[in-house]
């Protein structure tokens, strides 16, 4: 029993170890271009120059706000989508059910950046949908798509749906159906049955779902960078220009810090989601 | 119950056709010989000729090595680590500094990968200026980071696994005198395989995917595949990365194929050993 504590202290200890230094590292505190020469302190004033600095700047402000507004969208729409999906799913004979998870499933172990950068070539002005659109008549002109919000939601729908899916998926599935037969046997129509029974059963996938495609959303680098606009940049396009461009290690951590504070909240949500299904699950 | 049944049926073929459309297109013009990628030039098409290209691309190929060695050694060190913690999360019941652990495995899944990335390259350079290593970003660091954001898929797998198996296996090994080190080995581990198994697939293409992680921590001179492809990708679509997405979507589409046939397999094998050992109880 004594071995098998070390044996798990010890990358237990690992894991702490290698975490405590991500929090710690990204805090401002830790500037390595002004840490060489002082101590501490000086780093600590800066670090409040850094933060003053975010909040009057308008891009910092705008991009959050953006981001925020961007991940949102994208997670209803996943949400649209995907609770059809993951429902009729839940509802099919088990052999089609393993068969349409594996479909769900597999473009998610294939490059994301390449299907990211798929969708370049769909959207863009002489790209497949346009041309398809035009050679059946619909539309004369091509449709500007490429570097527009349509295409960032596009995207961040396309590349975690599969993460909204399951969530759902998993929790639809443990429905009970009787409950469904005893409202309709009451008179209840399919909608009400649906709106009063299963809805509020499914709300731990919803958040779960919604959750897992929102917090990694707000801090999208490539798809932004691939299908976005130019003109409005989102957080984690800024943070990492502020970085590589600009090197400017306080300000990146900074913006860093604060994307981090957004997002306490819902990661927190989620763990104890996550941990609450794990109970439940023994 | 039908009109919903015939609605989400509906959004779950739409939904189907919009995971696989751009896979599709990507492969269907990675055969195309215009330079214009997306415009069909249908007089000397199909041809080969950026497979040909792509073979003879010193740079995609060096990357593609690159990231194939590093992807090996992460998804195997973090099957290791994770397979650890998971064992302990789960097995341990409630150790000091257990919510600790927890919470630590299951926030990389959610962090935007911009925070992660900044944290680990400041760590290394912290580590730098200390302890004098690791010298320099390179695929020394791009392999710590992997390990640690894989490790958390990992544990989650695992401990998925371990929560759904009989615990009084683990214990009648005990009873019968066996120290915990063999209830490990002999006990625990080959009923967790296929956990592991596919926590290192997936641990795998995490890594052999991830962009955003190793662009922060590379340094200079070593790039991953997804570094060379996401600055060909920016300039604009290149045929040969249709070719390139082409090759990769045929191994992945293979790979789970076999890995699946692998499981049904073992799965089969469990429950004839099952079925044996109650009749030899009989």
């Amino acid at each position: 029993m004594v071995w098998l504590i070390v044996l798990f202290l010890i990358p237990f200890i690992i894991v702490f170890k290698i975490s405590f230094a991500e929090v710690q590292l990204a805090m401002p505190p830790y500037t390595p271009l002004f840490e060489w020469l002082n101590g501490k302190l000086v780093a600590v004033k800066l670090n409040f120059s850094n933060y003053h600095y975010l909040f009057t700047d308008a891009l910092y402000v705008s991009s959050y706000l953006y981001s925020l507004k961007v991940a949102a969208v994208s997670t209803f729409l996943c949400l649209l989508l995907g609770y059809p999906m993951a429902y009729s799913i839940a509802r099919s004979s088990p052999a089609t059910r393993n068969v349409l998870l594996m479909l769900i499933v597999l473009p998610f172990w294939t490059s994301f950046l390449l299907r990211v950068y798929a969708w370049i070539g769909l959207l863009k002005s002489n790209g497949v949908i346009n041309n398809v659109l035009m050679g059946l008549g619909i539309i004369h002109e091509p449709l500007t798509m490429l570097q527009t919000d349509f295409a960032v939601y596009i995207g961040i729908v396309y590349s975690y749906l599969p993460f909204m899916i399951l969530p759902l998926y998993s929790n639809l599935e443990k429905h009970d159906l009787t409950l469904i037969e005893a409202a309709a046997d009451l008179g209840a129509r399919p909608f009400t049955a649906f709106r009063r029974i299963t809805l509020p059963q499914s709300m731990p996938g919803i958040i779960a779902g919604s959750l897992l495609v929102f917090i990694p959303a707000v801090g999208e680098y490539v798809i932004p960078s691939l299908l976005g606009r130019t003109d409005q940049l989102m957080i984690g396009r800024v943070l990492s220009d502020e970085f590589f461009q600009n090197r400017d290690w306080p300000v990146a951590s900074s913006v860093a810090i604060f994307m981090l504070a957004l997002l306490v909240v819902p990661i927190m949500l989620f763990q104890r989601f996550e941990k609450r299904t794990l109970e439940a699950a023994k | 119950m039908k009109s919903t049944g015939l609605f989400s049926r509906t959004l779950l073929v739409a939904g189907l056709v919009f995971l696989y459309v751009p896979i599709l297109s990507m492969i269907v013009f990675s055969f195309n010989n215009s330079r214009l990628v997306t415009v069909w030039d249908s007089a000397n098409s199909p041809t080969l000729k950026w497979y040909g290209a792509l073979v003879s691309n010193e740079q995609i190929l060096g990357a593609a090595w690159l990231s194939i060695q590093i992807a090996v050694v992460a998804a195997t060190g973090a099957v290791v680590l994770g397979t650890l913690a998971g064992v302990a999360l789960v097995r341990f019941g409630a150790f000091r500094g257990r919510a600790l652990l927890a919470g630590m495995t299951t926030a990389p899944l959610v962090m935007p990968e911009v925070i992660t990335g900044l944290s680990l390259l400041l760590l290394f350079v912290a580590c730098e200026q200390t302890i004098g290593w690791p010298k320099g970003g390179g695929a020394v660091t791009i392999t710590l980071a992997h390990i640690t954001f894989c490790m958390a898929y990992v544990t989650v797998v695992v401990q998925s696994r371990l929560v759904g198996f009989d615990e009084s296996l683990e214990e009648a090994a005990m009873d019968l005198g066996a120290r915990p080190a063999t209830v490990f080995f002999r006990i625990t581990l080959p009923l967790i395989v296929p956990a592991l198994v596919s926590g290192w697939l997936l641990a795998f293409t995490l890594s052999w995917d991830d962009l955003v992680i190793s662009q922060f921590v590379a340094g200079p001179g070593s790039s991953t595949l997804p570094m060379v492809i996401f600055s060909k990708v920016r300039l604009g679509v290149s045929p040969d990365v249709n070719a390139l997405a082409t090759i990769m979507v045929l191994i992945v589409a293979s790979g789970i194929v076999v890995s699946s046939i692998w499981m049904r397999y073992q799965n089969k094998r469990r429950e004839r050993d099952m079925r044996l050992a109650q009749v030899s109880n009989l």
